[in-house]
């Protein structure tokens, strides 16, 4: 009888979700990641905008709803604004609550970049709310967020 | 060669049951009416007329399947259809018990109704209903398509990898299908099928990782009655996680609703003047995708397995469920003119192999596919006392005989079963041959491993599936049932939110408490992590029912639920 390659360790938390006929996110591993405290992202998010009000809309976030690849999640982020020479994008922040160190990327625009989109891949630690929050030329602020399951799936079907 | 059951004698049957003191019989009389001819009848003819049959698994021969008596909503589908059973399914939908209907859409009176009414589904009996439906239409009036999860579920399909279900759908006059366990053969396997096959793979949400590029066609159009009609196809948006990412690396999935919402808008740009969405989604997600995305007529609904006599209507899109393992066709009938969809009719056709006469060709090429491997598909390995069936959100006979199976045959504390909704359903009295073991087993990846975990690993599993399939928001769903567990009992509360469903995770063989620190042995199979060894898992159940001879499943009242 053959065994398991791994039957003579206690699996990680992904082998014994990956054993049990689902799927597993290559994230969630074990020993358990310190993650971020939703009051520690608030922290961060004070110390960078001075707890300035943010508006809504403007940013349209496209996330999966369940992440695929904890690994490698795709996020794709487009501000609306005329970028023009008045009224533009400063910048866009990415934050991720649950993972160990929440600041995931900062990106910069100019008048120049003639859209404020951008599109990357990031690494989600366990399920969690991703945040976008847009800086405008005015120094208004918008904000955006969606929830990605980073877990297993069911038996699918 | 199955004689034609004289549907009297049924009656006859039922009546005696009654006489007998049985429940729910009364109204049983009118099996005297199941005929052919009764099952065709329609009502008036649409401009064209759309054919669906969905998840039926590769079941090409006549089977029982019983519906579940456990389908539990949750959210916004809280005491909604499909999430009705038994008694209240025929309450909502207005059918008597004991009827053809009954007998084929719930769990009531299951093992006697069985008895009356027969064997359903068989894809010879499939062909005879197309035939006949195509020669009074028309073949230019007739769509053909399928759902998906059609290429796989049995023995022969999971030797042939898929093909000879290709030759039966083809054989069939199949139009377009989409997928799901499709996929487990492999990204190369499934390529090199959608390649031969003479119907058309659709999928719009499915991507290559690196370039976003699409790998199926979105959807196509086709000309039946004069109409143009717009056929989207939507793979199951979780595969990479309900299955091995790792067999279709490359591959992204997704719902992907702007997506589709582009799709429809580029058929009606093109003119089309009804846009049908064959998906494999599962109910719950199609009933909001279509909530959400606007001017789709029509989703062809599939995943979940669920059958219902009459469509759902979310704003102007008619929702179809046609159930599973060739049970039913739908017939729907649209009346569509100058880029509109005016009016419909829809039948939910029940494939009960007694009444209707097998379509000699089709039976053919069955028996031809099956050939190489009659001798072990026939092969009895022992008895049952029991009834053996799959479906229910939280466990079922067949698993439970899985569990046992895995228990003694791999010297585990606790077995994991997968919450599979495909597999047939044995009566008490049948035999369990090779055949029914390989319907509730066959897939890609068997092997049953056999491992440690900790209490705390285990409670971990069950709350991620447990979300997976109570998450309020459908879209946050990946379909199928609870895993099902062996050796350990626990409660749960699908009220409650992610992590907090389950309690009193309890070792049944000391009654006591699984504690959180504690490493158990634990058999289970279909993981889809790569390089899993261990022995095939219908190798595994083959060897206990030998063992045991006659199976006996007692009512498995391991799992407290709450929060309904």
């Amino acid at each position: 009888m053959t065994f398991h390659h791994d039957a003579t360790r206690v699996p990680s938390r992904r082998r014994a979700l990956q054993m049990a006929g689902v799927a597993a996110l290559a994230a969630v591993l074990a020993p358990r990641l310190s993650r971020a405290t939703e009051a520690q992202v608030a922290d961060e998010m004070k110390a960078l905008f001075g707890g300035k009000t943010m508006g809504e809309g403007k940013i349209k976030l496209d996330l999966p709803e369940i992440a695929e690849n904890g690994l490698v999640v795709p996020i794709n982020i487009d501000v609306e604004s005329p970028m023009s020479e008045t009224d533009f994008v400063r910048s866009v922040h990415v934050f991720a609550d649950g993972n160990p160190l929440p600041q995931v990327v900062t990106y910069h625009f100019t008048p120049e970049s003639g859209k404020a989109s951008a599109s990357t891949r990031m690494r989600l630690a366990q399920t969690q709310n991703v945040i976008a929050v847009a800086e405008m030329s005015s120094g208004a602020l918008y904000s955006a967020k969606a929830q990605v399951k980073v877990t297993i799936g069911g038996c699918g079907g | 060669m199955i004689s034609r059951r004289d549907f009297l004698a049924a009656g006859t049957a039922l009546a005696s049951l009654l006489a007998a003191g049985g429940a729910g019989f009364a109204q049983a009389v009118d099996t005297g009416k199941l005929t052919e001819a009764e099952l065709l009848r329609f009502g008036t003819p649409g401009t064209f007329t759309i054919l669906h049959l969905t998840d039926i698994h590769a079941q090409l021969m006549p089977l029982y399947f019983r519906e579940p008596s456990v389908n539990l909503g949750v959210g916004a589908a809280r005491g909604l259809p499909p999430h009705l059973t038994d008694g209240a399914f025929l309450d909502y939908f207005k059918l008597r018990p004991g009827t053809r209907d009954a007998y084929a859409m719930t769990a009531q009176d299951f093992t006697a109704l069985a008895r009356a009414y027969g064997r359903m589904g068989g894809a010879d009996r499939m062909a005879r209903l197309v035939k006949a439906i195509r020669a009074e239409r028309g073949a230019d009036k007739v769509l053909v398509l399928d759902g998906g999860d059609g290429l796989q579920g049995s023995w022969s399909a999971l030797q042939t990898k898929g093909e000879d279900m290709v030759k039966v759908f083809s054989a069939l006059g199949l139009d377009a299908m989409v997928g799901h366990w499709e996929f487990t053969y492999g990204a190369d396997r499934m390529m090199a099928l959608k390649e031969t096959a003479p119907f058309a793979f659709l999928a719009q949400n499915v991507r290559s990782i690196e370039w976003q590029e699409p790998v199926f066609d979105a959807a196509r159009m086709f000309e039946k009655g004069g109409a143009r009609v717009a056929v989207i196809g939507q793979a199951f948006p979780r595969t990479p996680i309900s299955n091995p990412r790792w067999m279709i690396p490359d591959w992204e999935f997704g719902i992907r609703e702007e997506d589709m919402q582009k799709q429809v808008d580029a058929a009606r740009a093109d003119g089309a003047d009804a846009v049908v969405v064959l998906s494999h989604n599962g109910f719950d997600v199609d009933r909001k995708m279509a909530s959400r995305v606007s001017g789709i007529d029509v989703i062809l609904t599939g995943h979940t397995h669920d059958a219902m006599p009459a469509v759902v209507e979310v704003g102007k899109t008619l929702l179809v469920a046609t159930g599973s393992h060739g049970k039913f066709i739908s017939r729907l009938d649209l009346d569509a003119k100058d880029g509109k969809v005016t009016g419909y009719r829809f039948q939910l056709i029940p494939v009960f192999s007694d009444a209707i006469t097998p379509d000699p060709e089709m039976e053919k090429l069955v028996a031809q596919v099956r050939a190489p491997y009659a001798a072990a598909l026939a092969r009895e390995v022992g008895r049952t006392d029991s009834l053996l069936y799959r479906r229910g959100n939280f466990n079922g006979t067949f698993d439970d005989m899985i569990c046992d199976a895995l228990l003694k045959e791999r010297d585990a504390e606790i077995a994991l079963s997968p919450g599979f909704r495909w597999g047939g359903t044995l009566l008490p009295g049948d035999p369990i041959t090779f055949e029914a073991i390989a319907n509730a087993t066959a897939i890609t990846y068997p092997a049953c491993y056999r491992n440690t975990m900790t209490g705390r690993q285990l409670k971990d599993v069950l709350e991620d599936v447990a979300d997976n399939i109570f998450h309020p928001d459908p879209y946050f769903q990946g379909g199928g049932d609870m895993v099902r567990v062996g050796g350990v009992g626990y409660a749960i509360d699908v009220s409650k939110g992610v992590g907090q469903r389950i309690s009193g995770l309890t070792f049944l063989k000391t009654g006591k408490p699984v504690e959180a620190d504690k490493s158990y042995t634990v058999a289970g199979w279909a993981s889809v992590a790569q390089n899993v060894e261990g022995p095939p898992i219908w190798d595994v159940v083959e060897r206990y029912v030998a063992d045991t001879r006659t199976v006996t499943v007692t009512p498995n009242s391991a799992v407290k639920v709450t929060g309904a």
